[in-house]
């Protein structure tokens, strides 16, 4: 098995094939943190309509 | 007559809210371990390429991309086309939880294949018949997303984005045949029914990593779509009354 540093060399064509992969998975990941927000303000705005319903 | 009947119990928002919440961990948990154990075989299993050395391991995520990024806008513009044809609100709303998604696969698409074409081709982009198309295709899905945004009545959004999505599709048949319609620096498809001259290992990675992209688009659009339907159905009883709302 070859060893770590080779590894991420590639061959030499470690910036291209990290560079792919890194964005690859930073695009979830920033997706996947923008779903979760998206949900957060909506319920929050739920609750704000709850609160001027209770409110009236 | 208003075509307003239920098709099925699970098509109204309520019932459907309630199915989905439940049904994400079941595509995000195997999406999760499916990446990992595609990674690893397209990693550590398949070997080195002849001609490519280790460049070509850019596919193993490229084409699922790809892939995707065709497949979802054509879902997409179907959900779009019945939200428009028979008023169902929840199709409308799964067209605009799959947009931001299928965009980001485009976008992934263009991006990991500029990196592998600048080593290979020695180009970051060329204006290609199959890049140029994939271009179009994420400028469609930012073109409905604009349009859906720019609109304030949800339903007038609606069906602006659908008849957009619809006339769209045509660009997907383009960018799947180009590479046989122009003579393109885009290679054809390696993988035909007939079989392909992949080495095994290969394909195992490729389409293990496209069946995790599959469940991850479905994972993450049913939680998108849960929150299009309390922002849209906010004023409705069942979403007062949700606990999470309390």
């Amino acid at each position: 098995m070859m060893n770590w540093s080779e590894f991420f060399a590639m061959n030499g064509y470690g910036f291209y094939v990290w560079g792919s992969y890194g964005v690859a998975l930073l695009v979830f990941i920033v997706e996947i943190l923008m779903v979760r927000h998206r949900r957060v303000l909506a319920l929050r705005q739920l609750r704000l309509l709850n609160e001027s319903g209770d409110a009236q | 007559m208003r075509l307003a009947i239920n098709w099925f119990k699970y098509s109204a928002p309520s019932t459907f809210y309630g199915l989905a919440g439940k049904l994400i961990p079941f595509f995000a948990w195997p999406a999760a371990i499916l990446f990992a154990v595609g990674l690893y075989i397209g990693f550590f299993v398949a070997p080195t390429d002849a001609v490519q050395s280790e460049a070509y391991r850019i596919m193993f995520i490229h084409v699922p991309a790809s892939i995707l990024s065709m497949f979802i806008y054509l879902i997409m513009a179907g959900y779009a086309a019945l939200g428009l044809i028979f008023k169902t609100r929840l199709s409308s709303m799964m067209a605009s939880a799959l947009a931001p998604t299928g965009a980001l696969f485009a976008f992934i698409s263009l991006w990991t294949g500029a990196l592998w074409g600048k080593p290979m081709w020695g180009a970051w982009w060329v204006w290609d018949a199959r890049l140029t198309s994939e271009l179009i295709l994420l400028f469609l899905y930012l073109g409905f997303i604009a349009l859906q945004a720019s609109i304030e009545d949800p339903r007038r959004a609606d069906r602006a984005s659908a008849l957009l999505a619809i006339v769209g599709s045509v660009n997907v048949p383009i960018i799947y045949y180009s590479v046989q319609w122009w003579n393109t620096l885009h290679q054809g498809s390696t993988i035909k029914f007939s079989g392909t001259s992949m080495h095994v290992a290969m394909q195992q990675s490729m389409f293990t990593i496209l069946v995790a992209c599959w469940l991850y688009v479905i994972a993450i659009s049913l939680a998108r779509v849960r929150s299009i339907i309390l922002e849209r159905e906010s004023n409705t009883q069942w979403v007062k009354e949700l606990a999470e709302a309390k």
